[in-house]
């Protein structure tokens, strides 16, 4: 079981709590992940990974374990503690004032 | 009875005022999708509970909002905007190519008789269309592959298309609008289209008589006499009486020709309205007094209309899409200002009184008049 926290907005769009807890069958990678998140909350889409090209909106971050992973290949094995359930994957918008 | 609906757009959330045709008291909703932009909010003139809006954020991007009971309730539709084959280029402001890249949604159109038809005009520039709701958007390709696309610049506020004109009579005719490349015209439904530029004069471009490179602000068009056309350019306010294709320039006695919104009074269509702001560089109105101007000739002659306004220590702006009129018999006029205030003229401009105070800065007003 993956567990994931999205946003506030993105909570509030896809009109769920603070985690999400996913089934992920594949290997437990940034896209695996996010394709099973936009698979059963599709008002996602297009709001975390471009629609087309799949890649990271500028302003959206990954975090787990205590690590930025946004620049890591979206088909990189995320952590392990990440793959087992025992650490969330994070989901941030950039402070960026606003 | 009668009845008026505001739909509000601004920096942080939507907000919908209501009043019955009296237009004395208001009740406002909202904000609906707080802490989200919302460039625009529009309801459909063939069901007037339809709305869509246009919800944007610099970290999400772009999504799209449906209502089917007037603003209750929303729902998520369709937000994949994608160029109909390759984009092609467009030039930045330093005159480097830049590849079309879809940004936001600025503006909404619905159909005059189709509710789940609805235009939109996207940054960079071009127009989209659903004909399902908003679960499916095209783009029409025709308007960006017009042959002088490669050579449109973005406005300050980016390369938007933020007018869509609607012909009541012709359904085949479209007008839309973009900065800073200028106004066309289609009269195949959206297949081809025509420049229609012809007229104006840019002091801020090589050739200011450029077919294109204008720095359009808004266009708007009376139901009832769609081929004359009133334009608020960068600077100088236009007429055209042939749908378009020459303009003349109808600034007369403005203190200011520079601004952004202009529409046109429910009943008679030569009674124009804008808000003159002093300059590209400031934007805010002269001697800080908030006045709109009216002119009941089809432009030349202007005259103020301050009664209820702030007439000192006024510095906010009203952007191309913050100004509407509502249909009642006396025609209401609405606009809203950057510094949060919405306010409503129930006589045609005559006196005004703000109907909302505190809001974010205001992006977009329109009404919806409820028989």
């Amino acid at each position: 079981m993956i567990r994931i926290v999205l946003p506030t907005h993105l909570r509030t769009l896809a009109r769920i709590g603070a985690e999400v807890q996913l089934n992920v069958t594949d290997r437990v990678t940034q896209r695996s992940v996010l394709d099973a998140l936009e698979a059963r909350f599709p008002t996602l889409r297009g709001t975390i990974r471009d629609h087309v090209t799949k890649q990271r909106r500028p302003m959206v971050r990954f975090f787990a374990c205590e690590e930025d992973l946004s620049h890591e290949s979206p088909d990189a094995p995320l952590p392990d503690a990440v793959a087992t359930g025992a650490q969330p994957l994070y989901i941030v918008g950039a402070i960026a004032g606003g | 009875m009668s009845g008026v609906r505001v739909l509000v757009g601004t920096r942080k959330g939507a907000f919908i005022l209501t009043s019955d045709g009296k237009r004395e008291r208001w009740e406002i909703s909202g904000p609906h999708f707080g802490g989200w932009e919302i460039y625009h909010i529009k309801g459909s003139p063939a069901d007037p509970n339809r709305l869509y809006a246009s919800q944007s954020s610099g970290w999400f991007g772009q999504l799209i909002q449906r209502s089917n009971d007037g603003g209750k309730t929303w729902e998520p539709v369709g937000n994949k905007f994608v160029y109909d084959g390759v984009p092609g280029t467009h030039q930045r402001h330093d005159g480097t190519s830049h590849p079309w890249e879809f940004k936001r949604v600025w503006h909404l159109e619905p159909s005059l008789t189709d509710p789940d038809t609805v235009y939109a005009g996207v940054e960079d520039a071009a127009l989209f269309r659903t004909t399902d709701g908003g679960q499916t958007w095209s783009e029409l390709p025709g308007l960006r592959g017009h042959g002088s696309g490669s050579r449109w610049q973005p406005g300050a506020g980016g390369l938007c298309l933020h007018t869509i004109l609607l012909d009541p009579i012709n359904p085949d005719r479209i007008y839309g609008a973009i900065s800073a490349a200028g106004a066309f015209r289609t009269d195949d439904g959206g297949k081809i289209w025509k420049a229609i530029n012809r007229g104006l004069k840019s002091e801020y471009i090589p050739d200011p008589n450029a077919e294109v490179g204008h720095c359009v602000h808004r266009i708007a068009m009376h139901r009832a006499r769609p081929g004359v056309l009133f334009m608020q350019k960068h600077w100088d306010v236009m007429r055209s009486d042939d749908a378009g294709e020459s303009w003349q320039e109808i600034s007369g006695n403005l203190p200011t020709d520079f601004g952004f919104p202009i529409d046109i009074h429910a009943h008679e269509p030569d009674t124009v309205y804008v808000v003159p702001i002093k300059s590209d560089a400031e934007h805010y109105p002269p001697e800080g007094k908030l006045r709109v101007y009216r002119s009941r000739t089809g432009g030349h002659e202007w005259e103020p209309l301050c009664n209820g306004l702030p007439q000192r220590d006024c510095y906010v702006n009203v952007l191309r899409d913050a100004m509407a009129v509502d249909s009642l018999d006396s025609c209401g006029v609405y606009f809203g200002t950057t510094g949060g205030q919405v306010y409503a003229s129930a006589d045609s401009g005559d006196n005004w009184s703000p109907i909302a105070s505190h809001l974010p800065a205001v992006v977009s007003v329109e009404v919806q008049t409820l028989k």
